[in-house]
C-alpha cells in the first residue's frame, strides 16, 4: 500500500514535471529532466537585513539581488550579462546619441492586473531624483547623465525638468545631457524599476510590506520577518509567467558565514558565499557545488598623495616600488585561495568590452619586480641606511588582515620598510580614508554597470572617490574622450597605462564569487560579472 | 512600601534623562555617520539626506526634537538605516523573539543553576560537588560563540534533529539552541553564586540549632536555609534578566533569530543613531525597572530589610 502510494505519487510528480517542461522549455537545455514543481524552490543566504526592498532607495548588492525578482526593468541581462528585453522590447538611439526611446510590450502587467505604462517609468525616475525623497541612490540618476539630473536633485530645477518622457503609454523617452555609450547597460539597476504610481503615492513608506507591494516582476512578495527571511512567490500577472520554473523564492538572513555553509551543506539553502580561504578545500569535495565565477570588483591600496601624505610618496619611485614589491600571485594563490586574479591595472579584466592593457609589471618575474623595486628604492634614497617606515590602515576584517600582514612582510624582505598595521571599525575608516588621514589604505570598488568607465572614472580629479587625490590632466582628458567616443578602449589603455606609471594606487587583484551553488540548479549566470541572477531563468533538475 | 516605590520611579525619570544625553553625546563623537558609505555622496544628495533626518540641525535641537517626540507622541523616530522601518518597528518585531528566548534562558538558567549550586554545596567535596563545580567553571569558559556553531554542527549537520537558525514564529525547535547557548553561562555563575552562599548559610548558627533540635535535613534546606542563601542570587538575577531578554547579539547573529541584541550591536556600527537611542532607552528602563523589583524581593525574603 505504502508503495503504491509511493509510486503514484512519484508518477505524478514525473507527470507534473513533464508538463511544466513542455510549458517552459524556451531556457530549459535539452536533456535535462526537471524536478517535481513543489522542490523549484530556490533559497539563499544572505549577510544582513536589506535596508530597503524600495527600488529607489536600494543601494546594496543584495537589494537588487531582491528587487531584480519582484520587478522587471527595460532590460535585462542574460546569463553572459548581455541585454535582453525586460519591460521594453527595445530601445532607439538618435543620431546625436542623446536621446533613448524605450518600447514597451503592451501584455506586462503589474501584480493587480493593471498594465505597465510608460509614466510608471517616468514616475519612478522623478522619484528617485527628488530632494523629498532622499535616496542616497539618487546620484546613480545623474550618473546616467539624464539631463537635468544634477539640478533636479538639488532642488534648483523642477521635477519635471527631468529628461524623462512618456509620450504614450507604451513608449518611455530619455533625454541626455551628453552621450553615453554604456547608457543601457545601466538601466538594469534597481534605481530605474518602475514603480505602481497610486500604491507608492496612496500607501507611502508602508508600500513595501507584505501584502501593500504591487510589483511587476515575475514574482511577489508574500513575507518578510526582520532579520529572518523575505519570501517570494510567483507572480501569475507577470507577462512571461508560462516561462517560470522556480515557485517560490526565499532569502534567509544568516549573519555569520561559517553558519551559512553549515546551513547550506545541512540542505537549508541553495547558495552561500563561501569564507576566504575554504575555496579549496570545498571544492575537492563538493566539485560540482564550490563554484568561481569572475566578479566585476578590484582591490587596491590607496596611497595618500596630497599635502598629508608622507613626503617621500610624493617620489614616484617610492610608489612605484612599493607596488612591484607585492607578489600578487601570493595573495591570491596562498592567502586568497579563491579563483581570485593578480591585478597589475585597475578595471576588472572580465568587464564587458575591455581589453586588459600592457603593462611592463604584468609580464615580469616576481623576482624582476623585485630587482626593479629595489633599484627604484635606491635611487630614491632609501635603503639600509635611511629606512622608510609607512602606515597601512585597513578596515577591521580577517581576510584585509591576512592580506596586509602578507604585504607588510613583502616590503620587509625586499625593501627593508617597516609597516605599521593599523585597522578601524568601518564608519572610523571611511571617515580618516574620505579626509585623507592615512598613508596606505586598503579599498575596493566594484563596477556599478559592466563598462570599464565605471574603474577609470575614479582616477580622474575630480572624481570624490579618488582618495589618493591624483591629478593628471591627461587621465582626464581620456576619461572625458571616453565617455563618447567611438572607440573608448584606447582611451581606457592610455589611463591604466599612465595610472601604472604614476601608481597612486596598488592594484592587488581581481575579485572572485566564491560560492556553493545547489548543483541541481541550471541556468546560472555563470559569465555575468556582475552576478546578476533573475530566479525566473533558473531551475532545477532532478 | 508604596512611598519607596514612588521615590525610586522618581528618580528614574532624571537618570533615563541623564542616559538619553550621554548616549546622545557619544554617538555624535563617534567618527563617520549614517549615510557614510564606502562611495561619498555628493554634497546635494547628502544635504536632502540630512534634512529628511534633520541631522542638519543643531545638537541641542535635535536631542530637545528627539526628546519631545518621546514624551508628546512616544515617537522614537524612523530607523536611518532601515529605510522602511521605524524604530518602534523594529522593536516591535524584535522584543517579542529576545523577550521569547530571554525568559525561556531565565527559567532553565535559574533552575539548573539554584539545584546545582544547592546539591554542590550540601554534598560539599564529594564527587557530586566536584562534577557541578566542574560543570559549571566549563559552561562559563564555554563562550557562546563558540558553543553556538558547535551546537548548530551537532543537532543540524550531524544529527539533522533541528532547523540551523531561523525563527518561526518562535516554535519549540527553534527555540531548543538558542536557549541552550544563552543559559549556560548564566546558569554556572548562579550555580557557584548558589553554591558559595549555601555553604555560608549552612555554617549558620541557626542552622545549627535547627539541626540540634533533630529537623530532617529536607526541611532544613526547603524552609530555613534556601530563602537567606537565595539573597546573592536574587541581586544577580536582576540584571541578568534584563540582559537575557534584552536578547544576545551572538544568538542573533548565529540562529538568525531576528531578536533585538544584534541591532544593539549593528546600530552602533551603522551609526543608525534612532535605533541606537531607542534600544539603548528600552534597555535602560528596564534595568532600572528590575532592579526596582529586586530591591522590592529583597524585603519580602529578608525581614530585616526595611525600605
Amino acid at each position: 500500500m505504502i508503495i503504491k502510494t509511493t509510486m503514484t505519487a512519484t508518477a505524478t510528480a514525473i507527470l507534473l514535471a513533464m508538463s511544466s517542461m513542455a510549458m517552459a522549455d524556451s531556457h530549459v537545455m535539452a536533456g535535462d529532466v526537471l524536478a517535481p514543481a513543489d522542490m523549484q524552490t530556490f533559497v539563499s543566504r544572505e549577510l544582513d537585513e536589506f535596508p530597503s526592498i524600495d527600488p529607489s532607495l536600494i543601494q546594496d548588492v543584495a537589494g537588487n539581488d531582491v528587487a531584480r525578482q519582484l520587478f522587471e526593468g527595460l532590460m535585462n541581462q542574460d546569463a553572459d550579462g548581455n541585454l535582453v528585453p525586460g519591460v521594453a522590447t527595445g530601445y532607439d538611439v538618435s543620431d546625436d546619441k542623446m536621446t533613448y526611446t524605450f518600447h514597451l510590450r503592451p501584455e506586462a502587467k503589474w501584480s493587480n492586473g493593471e498594465p505597465v505604462k510608460a509614466s510608471d517609468f517616468v514616475f519612478a525616475w522623478k522619484r528617485a531624483a527628488n530632494p523629498e525623497t532622499a535616496s542616497e541612490y539618487s546620484w546613480y540618476i545623474s550618473l546616467m547623465s539624464i539631463a537635468n539630473a544634477d539640478a533636479v536633485i538639488a532642488g534648483e530645477k523642477p521635477l519635471d525638468d527631468l529628461g524623462v518622457a512618456a509620450p504614450d503609454d507604451a513608449t518611455f523617452v530619455v533625454t541626455l545631457s551628453q552621450p553615453l555609450p554604456y547608457f543601457p547597460q545601466m538601466v538594469v539597476n534597481a534605481v530605474t524599476f518602475p514603480l505602481p504610481e497610486a500604491t507608492v503615492t496612496s500607501l507611502g513608506d508602508a508600500w513595501t510590506q507584505p501584502g501593500n507591494m504591487v510589483s511587476n516582476g515575475a514574482y511577489k512578495l508574500t513575507e518578510r520577518v526582520q532579520q529572518e527571511k523575505l519570501v517570494m512567490e510567483r507572480n501569475d500577472q507577470y507577462w512571461d509567467n508560462a516561462n517560470t520554473i522556480i515557485n517560490k523564492v526565499t532569502y534567509l538572513i544568516i549573519n555569520d558565514e561559517n553558519q551559512g555553509l553549515t546551513r547550506y551543506l545541512a540542505g537549508e539553502v541553495d547558495k552561500t558565499e563561501i569564507p576566504t580561504g575554504q575555496y579549496p578545500r570545498l571544492h575537492e569535495e563538493y566539485p560540482t557545488q564550490a563554484q568561481s565565477f569572475p566578479l566585476l570588483c578590484s582591490y587596491y591600496y590607496a596611497i595618500n598623495m596630497s599635502d598629508t601624505g608622507p613626503e617621500a610618496f610624493k617620489d614616484v619611485r617610492v610608489r612605484q616600488a612599493l607596488s612591484l614589491a607585492v607578489d600578487r600571485d601570493i595573495i591570491v594563490d596562498n592567502v586568497l585561495q579563491g579563483g581570485q586574479k593578480p591585478a597589475y591595472t585597475f578595471t576588472h579584466w572580465a568587464t564587458a568590452g575591455f581589453e586588459t592593457p600592457d603593462v611592463p609589471a604584468a609580464s615580469m618575474t616576481q623576482d624582476e619586480r623585485n630587482a626593479k623595486a629595489v633599484e627604484l628604492m635606491t635611487e630614491a634614497g632609501y635603503g639600509p641606511d635611511n629606512p622608510l617606515t609607512v602606515d597601512l590602515l585597513y578596515n577591521t576584517s580577517d581576510a584585509h588582515k591576512s592580506i596586509a600582514v602578507a604585504i607588510s612582510q613583502m616590503w620587509k624582505q625586499t625593501l627593508g620598510i617597516t609597516t605599521n598595521l593599523a585597522n578601524e571599525e568601518w564608519q572610523t575608516f571611511l571617515d580618516d580614508r574620505g579626509n585623507q588621514r592615512y598613508q596606505i589604505a586598503r579599498a575596493g570598488w566594484c563596477g556599478d554597470y559592466n563598462e570599464a568607465s565605471t574603474f577609470t572614472d575614479l582616477m580622474t580629479s575630480t572624481s570624490g572617490y579618488n582618495d589618493s587625490k591624483y591629478s593628471n590632466p591627461e587621465v582626464d582628458a581620456a576619461a572625458a574622450d571616453a565617455k563618447t567616443s567611438d572607440n573608448p578602449q584606447a582611451d581606457y589603455t592610455k589611463i591604466e597605462q599612465i595610472i601604472a606609471v604614476d601608481t597612486p594606487i596598488i592594484p592587488i587583484y581581481h575579485y572572485a564569487s566564491v560560492k556553493m551553488l545547489n548543483d541541481h540548479i541550471r541556468n546560472w549566470p555563470v559569465n555575468n560579472v556582475q552576478q546578476n541572477y533573475y530566479v525566473k531563468d533558473l531551475y532545477k533538475v532532478e | 512600601m508604596f512611598s519607596y516605590i514612588v521615590r525610586r520611579l522618581a528618580v528614574a525619570i532624571p537618570t533615563i534623562l541623564i542616559l538619553v544625553i550621554i548616549s546622545f553625546a557619544l554617538m555624535f563623537a563617534a567618527p563617520g555617520g549614517p549615510f557614510n558609505s564606502e562611495r561619498p555622496l555628493p554634497p546635494q544628495v547628502l544635504a536632502n539626506i540630512s534634512a529628511k533626518y534633520g541631522l542638519d540641525q543643531p545638537y541641542w535641537r535635535q536631542i530637545t526634537t528627539y526628546i519631545w517626540n518621546i514624551v508628546a507622541h512616544f515617537d522614537f523616530g524612523p530607523s536611518f538605516k532601515y529605510k522602511d522601518r521605524s524604530v518602534a518597528d523594529i522593536i516591535k518585531s524584535g522584543f517579542p523573539v529576545t523577550l521569547t528566548y530571554g525568559f525561556w534562558s531565565f527559567v532553565i538558567a535559574v533552575i539548573v543553576g539554584v539545584a546545582l549550586g544547592v546539591v554542590a554545596a550540601i554534598r560539599q567535596n564529594t564527587w557530586i560537588d566536584y562534577f557541578a563545580v566542574g560543570t559549571s567553571v566549563a559552561a562559563q569558559a564555554l563562550p557562546n560563540f563558540v558553543m553556538a556553531p558547535m551546537l548548530v554542527l551537532l543537532f543540524t549537520l550531524w544529527l539533522g534533529w533541528l532547523p540551523g537558525g531561523g525563527w518561526n514564529g518562535g516554535q519549540w525547535q527553534y527555540l531548543v539552541m538558542p536557549v541552550i547557548a544563552l543559559s549556560t553561562s548564566y546558569m554556572a555563575s548562579i550555580a557557584r553564586i548558589m553554591r558559595s552562599s549555601m555553604l555560608e548559610v549552612m555554617n549558620a548558627g541557626f542552622i545549627r540549632t535547627a539541626r540540634a533540635k533533630g529537623l530532617p535535613m529536607n526541611r532544613i534546606i526547603w524552609k530555613h536555609a534556601l530563602k537567606p542563601a537565595m539573597l546573592p542570587v536574587l541581586s544577580y538575577l536582576g540584571p541578568a534578566f534584563v540582559g537575557m531578554i534584552t536578547g544576545s547579539v551572538v544568538v542573533d547573529v548565529y540562529f538568525s533569530t531576528g531578536g533585538i541584541g544584534l541591532y544593539f550591536v549593528n546600530s552602533a556600527f551603522n551609526r543608525d543613531y534612532s535605533v541606537m537611542m531607542g534600544i539603548t532607552i528600552l534597555v535602560g528602563v528596564l534595568t532600572i525597572l528590575f532592579n526596582l523589583v529586586v530591591d522590592i524581593l529583597y524585603a519580602w525574603i529578608d525581614p530585616k530589610i526595611r525600605y
